[in-house]
């Protein structure tokens, strides 16, 4: 008896947060509300040392923040969020390490795809935005499968950046635009050589239209808030060419203690900048 | 945007925090009219010549300055980065025209120059200009260009005896001719000194630094020198036009007037550059501001995705 109705308390104090939690964002889109969060999931280490945690349990301790977090982006009305899961650097850490982060990887993106999950209550569209082909093999399957199990989804899109380095994505678009341009250069000579008409040079040069264009991001527009939590400022090779007017935040708080008043402060922040960014955004 | 024109004079002291006092008019005669053109008509002071009794800019001999109380030569950043942003806003709360900002700033970009030199900093970059500048109207910008001719004008030789290198990045085809050929012959006559290594940004976008070194990588391609899986990091950052310097990665990126964004300055080389937001306007920005950034760059962990050292 006495337990169900501690249950039942529980779920009324529950609503209450979920409530007035609405309310709090109902006022905040009065002004405008960033269609772009991105975040650098920075403290987990730390966390973990400073509770005396397990190897690998800061982690887990910021996958739950990591969720708590999405979904108060979604309500909000934040409809791109973008995370900076895991680094091509990161692969320098411990074998050990690295081993445990793909493996609660692995053990997350398949509880993606489950009915419960936050990502089809919310109808998310999720992509995993980086050089997949140097994921652990079991994780780069599980995201193609996650990737390919949302593809219909469109109320909001989550952009997983993993095997992600900003530097990494604009070679790569420098790759395929050189290739691309190198084949289209190539059928036209073919068409010109028949039809003996003169040669444009300027069709040749790759422009900063092919660059975008072939960039992992391509899928988002430009982030409106970067956040990088433990209060550590710098970019760390992300994003480095779509944050070039972007608000940076960076609260002090270790990843897995990052809360809704940091969402909250970070959007205050927007939308006192928001007339400049907006200004220099309109400029070509 | 920061926009500095580079009227480096001598007669100007080192420390500009005096500019912030109300009896900044006598600092600056050329003001009075409030006219946005009120101090370019007066034409800069005769080179060599003390305002005000203010002492010429003072370079030391290289390791014979102190350091500030709490800052190590050991953890010096090799290669500091500015964006000199808030000369605008500086002479809108005192009054004073836009041109008047500029002035500042000048003055404070010099004192940097010399505590960069004093204390064994390497590598200078600034934003001077940037190409998303050029939509302000244009008798502002014709008026930052004349400022930053007749400022490298009269600062060179000094530069040039200093032991400070001079490099320009950007697009200057868009420049007018003469500044195109002085700036020419800064980067020529200085190209030997090695003291300090100054990178000024003109018409400078981090974007179109990236576009235009995969544009020449894709040249390479099309002439067959290399192939397109062969473009790697090294061979793009070769091309960036950082490429004149041994150091084109900042180690400190200092941004003054509390915006909190990096607007289209050196991003593919910014990727592990430890960021400092500084709330000062850039005139007020003196060496104290300049001794509490480079303090809080020496205590930052620098781990680049890696462990712990």
């Amino acid at each position: 008896m006495d337990g169900k109705r501690n249950t039942i308390l529980f779920k009324l104090f529950g609503s209450s947060i979920s409530y007035m939690r609405r309310c709090l964002f109902s006022v905040l889109s009065v002004g405008p509300v960033p269609n772009h969060l991105a975040f650098i999931l920075d403290g987990n280490r730390r966390y973990a040392k400073k509770w005396n945690l397990g190897e690998g349990m800061g982690y887990r301790a910021g996958f739950l923040s990591l969720m708590s977090l999405i979904k108060y982006c979604y309500e909000l009305g934040v409809k791109y969020v973008s995370i900076y899961a895991f680094s091509i650097d990161n692969f320098r850490r411990r074998p050990e390490e690295v081993q445990c982060v793909m493996d609660l990887m692995l053990e997350k993106i398949e509880g993606l795809l489950k009915e419960e999950s936050l990502v089809n209550q919310y109808g998310v569209r999720v992509y995993f935005i980086g050089n997949l082909k140097l994921l652990h093999e079991p994780v780069r399957l599980a995201a193609e499968r996650a990737m390919k199990a949302t593809s219909n989804n469109n109320n909001s899109i989550l952009l997983i950046c993993v095997a992600y380095t900003s530097t990494d994505e604009i070679v790569h678009a420098a790759q395929e635009s050189c290739e691309d341009k190198w084949a289209t250069t190539q059928s036209s000579a073919n068409i010109k050589d028949s039809q003996d008409g003169e040669e444009k040079d300027t069709d040749d040069v790759i422009k900063l239209s092919d660059i975008e264009s072939h960039m992992y991001m391509r899928v988002a527009p430009d982030p409106d808030i970067l956040v990088r939590t433990s209060g550590e400022t710098r970019l760390s090779n992300f994003l480095l060419w779509q944050t070039s007017n972007c608000l940076l935040y960076s609260p002090k708080a270790l990843w897995p203690e990052i809360g809704l008043r940091h969402l909250v402060w970070g959007v205050l922040n927007f939308q006192r900048a928001h007339p400049y960014l907006e200004r220099g955004r309109k400029q070509p | 945007m920061a926009v500095v024109p580079l009227r480096l004079h001598l007669s100007f002291t080192s420390s500009p925090r005096h500019v912030s006092r109300p009896s900044l008019g006598g600092l600056l005669p050329s003001l009075s009219s409030r006219s946005f053109f009120s101090s370019a008509n007066n034409g800069p002071p005769e080179k060599g010549a003390i305002l005000n009794g203010t002492p010429p800019a003072h370079y030391a001999a290289e390791d014979s300055v102190a350091l500030p109380a709490g800052l190590r030569r050991e953890l010096m950043p090799s290669h500091v980065a500015v964006i000199m942003d808030g000369n605008r806003r500086w002479a809108r709360m005192r009054g004073l025209p836009v041109g008047s900002g500029y002035e500042a700033g000048a003055r404070a970009f010099r004192s940097i120059v010399e505590l960069c030199c004093n204390w064994g900093i390497r590598v200078l970059t600034v934003f001077a200009f940037s190409s998303d500048n050029w939509f302000r109207p244009k008798v502002e910008t014709d008026f930052l260009m004349g400022l930053f001719e007749r400022g490298l004008r009269d600062e060179l030789q000094h530069l040039t005896s200093a032991g400070v290198r001079i490099s320009i990045i950007g697009d200057v085809s868009r420049l007018l001719k003469p500044l195109q050929v002085l700036l020419a012959d800064a980067m020529e006559t200085t190209i030997n000194n090695s003291r300090l290594h100054l990178i000024i940004a003109v018409n400078y976008s981090g974007q179109n630094d990236i576009v235009q070194a995969c544009q020449k990588l894709a040249i390479k391609v099309k002439d067959g020198l290399i192939e397109p899986e062969e473009i790697n990091e090294f061979l793009v950052e070769r091309e960036l036009e950082t490429n004149c310097t041994d150091f084109p990665h900042p180690d400190l990126l200092i941004r003054t007037s509390g915006e909190i964004r990096i607007s289209n300055f050196l991003l593919w080389q910014l990727a592990y550059t430890e960021l400092y937001f500084a709330h000062s306007l850039w005139p007020d920005f003196g060496e104290d501001e300049f001794r509490e950034a480079v303090y809080s760059f020496q205590r930052r962990q620098r781990r680049y995705g890696g462990q712990k050292s």
